[in-house]
């Protein structure tokens, strides 16, 4: 039998029972579908946290002090006060792999200004910070290097701290009051969002830390040093060469513990993305669960339409057909429906991550090789599960599938 | 193929359409024997229109099914235009029933839902030995010969159950077989489209196609030139219809009884 006889026998077949095969590949289309969607959302989170990563800055190194042990007791990993302005100084003076070097110095506090007040985290920077975190103004410019050594009381504020404070004006030169310290705002951040953590990135103050640390944490000690290497290539050796310098700085003698510990971006990174992996296989696994469903629904039916359709078996085999052409139609029959079924899920699961992403207001990314994969697999289920109905009907023999009532 | 070449021989030499040589069959289940065919001797020859007649459980039935290439014998030997049918495997059987056979059956055995022209082309479809053939044109062909050109769209549940027939009978002539084999195909019809489709059968005949059919019925059988009588399992009688009736006579005679009808009311 030709092939194209073979799939017009197929399709004519299918068309005859059209509630039937519309049943029969619900089940794939909802699979393949589920699928879709479900990776869709895996993936599109993968890319949000990894473009939240990527906002940290590039080439980002950053330096905590460690944890430490004090009496048998461990205190948190960056609570000690190790990290100075000196620190922050001396990498800036004598690393030679480090583009750019900023201290944060934390503070939240209560804010005065414009329409009424705010609390918000402050936090004490040098200029080269917004370099370093890729952060861009809105309005107005960054404090300076002068600003700095003259521990001027100037600030730039964060979209959200000017929403809420100044909304529908311009913050650029009024003044905001931090901890009553009146400063003077001398630029606005452009949105960041949301970080990888979920917090508002936006709802900041940032000011010379040399200001912050006398006029607001009133202490010595920094929570933070942050640097960005000069290439990707150079973050492990500029991680070697900050570690050298700081030792160095804190006199820690060959063989004893660091006090301070380096992690970069890219460890940060690849934390957040193994874990929303994890998220993607887990979703789309159970996604793959009900595609195998739907492949069980298909060989059901199969088999129930083999019974119901004994007769017109022992019909084409008594006008000719060989027990193959029988084996090939019933085959093709479920390979059709499940490659249509395969055709409308993915539409479905395109359509349904649209939905979502507009709807759910959550992102998803399609994903062309899985797609491809869901369509393959769901041809290959067509295979699998018909086999065993389609070898049925060949086994027929034709005059019990004729006289069959 | 071998059995290919043995064909077109036989053909030239005008051997019969079918011979059985001390045809059996047995159908073992398990200790219990039914021997359904005990050594059955027949010839039709081409161009013979013959009617197997016989009761219920007399062996006609298994006589067909291996006539009609569905069954194998368990002893004796069939020859089906000169091919000898015992020693084919399943698939060289199925190739025989499309090319060499026409069945005809007592329910039709249409495809539901499937037109009358798809119907019809159905052994087309699983026609090896023709190459590219246009199936839709012969099987129009094969409807407008039973007188059905008009309604190659209908499905089966649209035509009355005479016309269901014609379409089988289309379907059996389409791919010219060197013998149609009809089982009752007159069971499901009321009278009047019972002489009707053996009308067209005799039409058929005229034509000089070989028709087989097996009837428990006499006045059907008498429509045939030659009636062959079996009874448990064997043949026991096989003679020429001597007063042959002609259908069209038939129909005449049956109109003018409803016309009469019709008048008295």
């Amino acid at each position: 039998m030709k092939w194209s006889n073979i799939l017009k026998v197929a399709l004519n077949s299918i068309l005859r029972h059209r509630m039937r095969s519309v049943l029969t590949m619900l089940g794939i289309i909802i699979g393949v579908g589920a699928v879709i969607i479900m990776v869709s959302i895996g993936q599109g989170v993968q890319k949000q946290v990894e473009s939240q990563i990527a906002g940290l800055g590039s080439n980002v190194l950053m330096i905590f002090p460690s944890a430490t042990n004090q009496g048998g007791v461990s205190q948190a990993a960056g609570s000690r006060d190790v990290l100075t302005l000196d620190d922050v100084d001396k990498i800036k003076r004598d690393a030679t792999l480090t583009a750019n070097v900023s201290p944060i110095v934390r503070a939240s506090a209560q804010t005065i200004g414009g329409i009424g007040n705010w609390s918000t985290t402050i936090q004490g920077v040098y200029a080269s910070y917004l370099d370093i975190r890729d952060w861009q103004l809105a309005t107005g410019e960054f404090f300076t290097d002068r600003d700095l050594s003259v521990r001027a009381k100037v600030c730039v504020i964060g979209k959200t701290v000017a929403d809420n404070l100044f909304p529908g004006t311009d913050p650029v030169g009024e003044q905001l009051r931090i901890r009553s310290v009146p400063f003077k705002i001398v630029g606005v951040l452009t949105e960041k969002g949301q970080g990888a953590n979920g917090q508002d990135q936006d709802d900041i103050v940032l000011a010379p830390a040399t200001t912050v640390l006398d006029r607001l944490s009133g202490r010595r000690f920094i929570q933070q040093i942050v640097t960005s290497s000069i290439s990707a290539d150079q973050m492990q050796a500029a991680q070697v060469e900050l570690t050298t310098l700081l030792r160095e700085a804190h006199h820690i003698r060959p063989g004893d513990d660091d006090d301070f510990m380096i992690r970069s971006q890219t460890e940060i990174a690849d934390a957040a993305a193994s874990t929303t992996q994890v998220l993607t296989m887990f979703l789309a696994s159970i996604a793959g669960v009900s595609l195998v469903v739907g492949g069980i629904g298909i060989m059901n039916i199969m088999l129930v339409s083999v019974t119901e359709r004994t007769r017109e078996i022992g019909i084409r085999m008594a006008i000719g057909a060989r027990s193959s052409d029988v084996l090939i139609q019933f085959l093709v029959e479920s390979v059709v429906l499940s490659v249509f079924g395969g055709i409308m899920g993915i539409v479905l699961g395109l359509g349904g991550a649209e939905l979502i992403s507009l709807v759910g207001n959550m992102a998803t990314a399609l994903n062309p090789p899985v797609i491809i994969a869901a369509f393959i697999f769901s041809a290959a289920i067509g295979i699998f599960f018909g086999f065993y109905p389609a070898r049925k009907a060949a086994a027929l023999k034709p005059i019990d599938a004729l006289r069959y009532e | 193929m071998a059995s290919e070449e043995t064909i077109s021989n036989s053909e030239a030499a005008g051997a019969p359409v079918i011979e059985t040589r001390n045809l059996e069959k047995v159908y073992s289940n398990g200790e219990v024997e039914v021997r359904a065919l005990r050594g059955v001797d027949l010839r039709i020859d081409r161009g013979e229109f013959v009617a197997i007649m016989g009761a219920s459980g007399s062996g006609k039935s298994t006589l067909m099914n291996i006539l009609g290439c569905l069954d194998l014998p368990t002893g004796g030997e069939y020859l089906l235009d000169g091919v000898r049918v015992n020693t084919l495997n399943k698939n060289e059987l199925a190739d025989i029933r499309n090319a060499k056979i026409g069945f005809i059956f007592q329910g039709f055995n249409l495809l539901a839902r499937t037109s009358a022209l798809e119907n019809v082309e159905l052994p087309l479809l699983y026609n090896r030995t023709r190459g590219n053939v246009d199936t839709s044109k012969l099987a129009h062909a094969a409807l407008e010969r039973v007188g059905l050109g008009e309604r190659v769209d209908h499905v089966p549940s649209q035509l009355s159950g005479g016309q269901q027939q014609r379409v089988a009978i289309a379907r059996a002539l389409v791919n010219s077989p060197s013998l149609i084999l009809a089982d009752e195909p007159t069971g499901n019809l009321d009278s009047r489209t019972s002489v009707d489709v053996m009308s067209l059968f005799r039409e058929l005949n005229d034509q000089g196609i070989t028709i087989v059919l097996v009837t428990h019925e006499p006045d059907i059988a008498d429509f045939t030139k030659r009636i062959v009588d079996v009874r448990d399992g064997m043949i026991r009688r096989d003679v020429m219809v001597a007063n042959r009736r002609d259908p069209q006579v038939t129909l005449r005679e049956l109109d003018r009884e409803l016309a009469g009808e019709e008048d008295g009311h």
